[in-house]
């Protein structure tokens, strides 16, 4: 074997999941078709957000670069949701499009064990069903134990615009042309996905008098858990926002049939991201409103494009011209980069297990892009898991499976491979039913154990993590140790933070369930020296403990149908008595446990009973 | 951890004695809660146990209560069996109350399917069991989609879409919270949106307690101090119906003297006997004992004669019967009138003069329109007799209580939304709709986002 693992694809998914088996001491060889397009931000200059912001966080509890990188690379961040509660609270930062790229690529080149190729995968090397290595562009052959897929959207892909396609990746790099068809080949069944991409406009013709501005947060912010902020807040830079009118609407409504989507082109088969329409789509379909707000955010600091996000479009370029001049701040604007839709190849997600190898071909992995989904973070999030998982089973060792109330990412890769896709998937918090548990604050507490046990974690920052842990319950048992009694003086102090006063002896903990008491306003009482994050996660557990325990409540539930598992060798055609449709599904999916065969939309609960009976008696399954 | 399940696991109204049946791990704890005598958490296993079950101070029943803990019972899970007197109505109390304590109501079939996979019952029994559980979810199902039928799934789905596009609101502030064009749903906003689900569904309830009306009847009344004029009144409604005049075990235990049917529907008068015999209720059993006739009526007559004066009893009652369905009656219009009518303001008053057979007709009349009875028998209730039905619609109750709280201690809107969605998905319960990809298809069709 020429290497352990090879990852093909430089994307975000790619740089994680060679990070991963090359920190694990695994010898790696990444494969990209262009050195440049490392790491590359091909779409929004943005990074995290809402529920992407965690999983970043959860990126970086786990190990994975994400974080770290986007703290060296943002030029503005901000906490979102701030006035919600802590559970839908994420982070969001304007990543600098030149120095994102270039410090992964850094990180990756001065990382042992890895290597970096500068070639086109065509094929597999695939013997009784296991994979062994890939044939590139020319023939040649590498050979290796393992190989994770994550060629984002570069799979077959055409960009539309217009009347136009052109077989091209993004900044038009050549696209893989057979690497889908072997796969094909192989048993896979492909599904050809859509997104859109808006303009890019200069930013010396946008006359900002016009728009309105969006500052980032005036406290400081970092993504790792290893970091401390090192920027300066003035140096934030801004993003603003402009809408569209009813004259920038009815272009559009009378150019419609130029738009590759509306009949421009008749041979468009790929399914567009439902939370990412273009800009005809929302005219179409929200024809009452009459306007949209769109979004202008710098690319880079090292450069002048702005990215017009929410004007994502297929129109061609003269009508792209006109759209964007009748907005009001973008009369003269500038297009440095046309919109575009772009289609690829994906490889339907059922077809994977929890561990993100495909069922078909062992030793294969695929994440990304690959998979379905979209977006910087779900992409990175798989590859880093895929990569773990290769060189854990490289090891011996049991996957890592993330459950749907440990982490967003748990929650992302179960919604791939149990209920597939129709669209490319975004994450959102709605996707996650525990996201009480899933917050941005917890996700080391929740997470770093993983990561250390895994080996992407160091002892340093694991002790780190079992101070912080220790520091929490010992503050707990001091508020809850710490009595006090309704005098005089202490009932007046309570008034005098707006407060009711004091019936009986209450604890300290007790009282601080009070909407109005915090545990800075308890300090009167007692010297309380702990860090922000320890008092952070003591007030959490105590203000929402009702909404905590009655997620628990859920969570044991589903919890409890988790360790229910069903053999691997099931054979879904001698179960009696199950409806047609949930045998299919069943037969499909192939879930481990009765509660994923639960989640499986068209697989209802009599067919689970019908199921377990099945299982009781011909596998003495309890 | 399973739920824990409650069924009445005898034949209903026939024999001396009911057992109600309660499996999982809460069973104990729960039937704990309603039970008066030892502490049943502390007795030993494979105990039977003397005491009463009561809700509150309310004593329901005299019963004895098996206690037998996992895993030697029949489910292998903690198991109590309540053996209560027979009759249909404590037995449905007990099984009403062990629900609104935590319990849900067993599937068909699903103690016996819970003792299978436990490892209770022979593997060689296997096939049995699966037909079992087949040919009973089918009839279930069957059964659940027709007593679905029309109006109140339509009035469900309804409910449901309304907490829907709640929820997508809310779920769309969070994903994108930097559109500005997008309405923000406050605490405050949310407050009507949740008072309107919560009127509809107490709506719902009011009318699956109209449908009880129709399969049981209206319980009735007669109250009023001696000589007024009761038992004329009684045989005035009863003879008119030409009604045979039996005693009918009814749906309760409460002896139905006499049936009147009005527009279709049955009014039982019930412990009717006392008053005839002794025409006399409020002097001789006293005025606590008109009261617990009064407690179970759905329907309250309470007579008085024109020709008197209000006195300090009446007073007690028509305060005690001001928030019931009831109706009163001013008899023996025929003498001078010395009855002040200013105290009865706001009242339903039928006047009547029972002897010269004035009145019963506007008496039936004030009743339908109490009832609303011309409505009831044109609309469809079939499903109005399904227990698991009410007693979700019941527990909606309970967790809008609960977003009320949550409103009220101004906790975050997304901390409010939990208890929204369990709304959301009991209501979804009812009418077996659970299919999660709803929420995010309404999000995107709601509203307008994208890059």
């Amino acid at each position: 074997m020429q290497y352990e693992i090879i990852v093909v694809g430089g994307g975000h998914a790619g740089c994680e999941a060679a990070l991963a088996s090359a920190r694990k001491n695994h010898k790696t060889l990444l494969i990209t078709s262009n050195i440049k397009n490392i790491a590359d931000m091909a779409c929004n200059p943005s990074i995290g957000g809402s529920a992407k912001g965690v999983v970043v966080r959860e990126i970086d509890a786990l190990g994975g670069e994400m974080g770290k990188n986007t703290d060296k690379a943002q030029i503005q961040i901000k906490m979102l949701n701030y006035k919600k509660g802590p559970a839908v609270q994420a982070l969001r930062a304007q990543a600098d499009k030149i120095t994102y790229p270039k410090e992964m690529l850094n990180t990756l080149q001065k990382q042992p064990n890895l290597e970096i190729l500068e070639a086109m995968v065509e094929d597999l090397i695939v013997e009784d069903n296991t994979v062994k290595g890939v044939i590139l562009e020319n023939g040649n052959k590498i050979s290796s134990e393992i190989v994770i897929l994550t060629t984002g959207t570069y799979m077959k892909a055409d960009i539309l615009v217009g009347s136009t396609r052109t077989p091209s990746g993004p900044h038009g790099e050549r696209p893989s042309q057979h690497l889908s068809d072997n796969l094909v080949k192989l048993g896979f069944s492909i599904i050809r996905l859509k997104t859109g991409t808006p303009p890019r406009i200069a930013k010396d013709s946008i006359d900002f008098s016009k728009t309105k501005v969006e500052k980032g947060d005036n406290i400081h912010r970092v993504f790792s858990f290893d970091n401390v902020p090192n920027y300066k807040i003035e140096d934030q830079v801004d993003c603003h926002f402009v809408y569209t009118n009813e004259k920038a609407h009815q272009i559009i409504h009378d150019n419609l049939h130029k738009a590759s989507m509306y009949g421009a082109l008749d041979d468009v088969k790929g399914i567009g991201p439902r939370y990412c329409p273009s800009i005809e789509d929302k005219v179409v379909r929200f024809s009452d409103k009459k306007s949209h707000q769109l979004f202008l955010e710098p690319e880079s600091l090292y450069y002048d494009d702005i990215y017009l996000q929410g004007f994502s479009t297929s129109m061609p370029h003269d009508i792209q011209e006109q759209m964007v001049h009748s907005i009001e701040g973008l009369e003269n604007a500038k297009i440095l980069k046309y919109a575009y839709a772009i289609e690829y190849d994906a490889i339907y997600p059922t077809q994977l297990k929890q561990s993100l190898e495909t069922k078909l071909i062992k030793n294969l992995y695929t994440a990304g892009q690959i998979n379905g989904t979209s977006g910087y973070e779900e992409a990175a999030c798989q590859g880093l898991i895929a990569g773990i998982n290769a060189a854990l089973q490289l090891e011996g060792k049991e996957p890592l499976i993330l459950k749907r109330n440990e982490a967003y990412i748990g929650v992302l890769i179960d919604d791939l491979v149990t209920k597939g896709i129709r669209d490319p998937y975004r994450l959102l918090t709605s996707r996650a039913e525990y996201r009480l548990l899933l917050r941005h604050d917890n996700a080391d507490l929740r997470l770093r154990e993983y990561g250390y046990q895994v080996g992407l974690i160091n002892k340093e920052q694991y002790q780190r993590l079992l101070d912080k842990k220790s520091k929490i319950k010992e503050l707990e048992n001091i508020l809850k140790n710490t009595i006090i009694t309704p005098k005089k003086t202490i009932n007046e102090y309570l008034l005098s933070i707006g407060s009711t006063e004091l019936k009986d002896a209450t604890s300290l903990y007790d009282l601080l369930k009070r909407p109005e008491i915090t545990i800075e306003k308890l300090k009167t009482f007692i010297n309380i020296d702990y860090d922000d994050e320890i008092i952070e996660q003591v007030e959490i557990n105590n203000k929402y403990e009702g909404y905590i325990s009655k997620t628990m409540k859920e969570v044991n539930k589903m919890l409890h149908l988790e360790k229910k598992l069903i053999p691997e060798d099931i054979n879904y055609d001698k179960v009696p008595n199950i409806a047609s449709e949930a045998r299919q599904k069943l037969k499909e999916v192939r879930p481990t446990t009765i509660g994923q065969a639960l989640r499986i939309s068209g697989v209802n609960p009599t067919d689970i009973s019908i199921l377990t009976v099945y299982l009781r008696k011909e596998y003495h399954y309890d | 951890m399973e739920d824990t399940i409650a069924a009445i696991s005898t034949a209903l109204g026939v024999g001396a004695i009911s057992i109600i049946r309660v499996s999982g791990n809460e069973a104990i704890p729960i039937v704990n809660k309603i039970f008066k005598g030892k502490n049943l958490e502390k007795v030993p296993s494979h105990t039977i146990n003397y005491g009463h079950i009561v809700n509150g101070e309310k004593v329901i029943d005299e019963v004895l209560v098996s206690v037998m803990r996992a895993p030697k019972t029949f489910t292998s899970e903690d198991t109590v069996e309540i053996n209560c007197h027979g009759g249909i109505a404590p037995t449905n109390k007990i099984l009403e109350l062990l629900l609104s304590n935590g319990c849900r109501l067993a599937d068909p079939g699903e103690f016996t399917k819970r003792a299978f996979l436990n490892g209770r019952i022979d593997l060689i029994e296997a096939e049995g069991v699966m037909d079992l559980i087949n040919s009973k979810t089918e009839q279930a199902r069957n059964l659940a989609i027709n007593q679905l039928s029309g109006k109140v799934s339509s009035l469900i789905r309804n409910l449901r879409q309304e907490i829907i596009e709640i929820l997508a609101n809310i779920e769309v502030n969070i994903d994108y919270p930097e559109y500005e064009d997008i309405e923000e749903l406050t605490n405050q906003k949310l407050v009507p949106k949740i008072e309107k689900v919560k009127e509809e569904i107490k709506k719902i309830i009011k009318e699956s307690e109209n449908g009880k009306i129709i399969k049981e009847g209206i319980k009735t009344v007669i109250v009023g101090r001696p000589n007024v004029g009761k038992s004329s009144i009684l045989n005035k409604l009863i003879n008119e119906e030409k009604a045979i005049v039996t005693e009918i075990e009814g749906t309760t235990r409460d002896i139905v003297e006499g049936s009147v049917n009005i527009n279709g529907i049955i009014l039982n008068i019930i412990d009717t006997a006392g008053i005839r015999k002794t025409e006399d209720i409020v002097e001789k059993i006293g005025v606590s004992k008109s009261l617990e006739l009064i407690d179970k009526a759905d329907l309250i007559l309470y007579v008085l004669n024109n020709n008197q004066k209000l006195t300090d009893d009446d007073r007690v009652i028509l305060e005690k019967i001001k928030n019931k369905n009831h109706i009163i009656i001013i008899n023996k219009i025929d003498l001078e009138n010395k009855l002040d009518i200013k105290e009865l303001e706001n009242r339903q008053i039928v006047y009547m003069s029972a002897i010269n057979n004035e009145g019963i007709d506007d008496l039936k009349q004030k009743i339908k329109e109490i009832f609303n009875l011309e409505k009831i028998m044109t609309s469809d209730f079939t499903y109005l007799t399904n227990a698991r039905s009410i007693s979700l619609l019941k527990q909606c109750l309970k967790v809008i209580k609960e977003i009320e709280d949550g409103i009220n201690q101004n906790n975050s809107i997304d901390m409010i939304e939990i208890d929204i969605k369990r709304v959301w998905s009991l209501l979804g319960e009812i009418i077996g709709e659970t299919y999660d990809e709803e929420l995010i298809d309404q999000i995107f069709k709601q509203f307008c986002l994208g890059k």
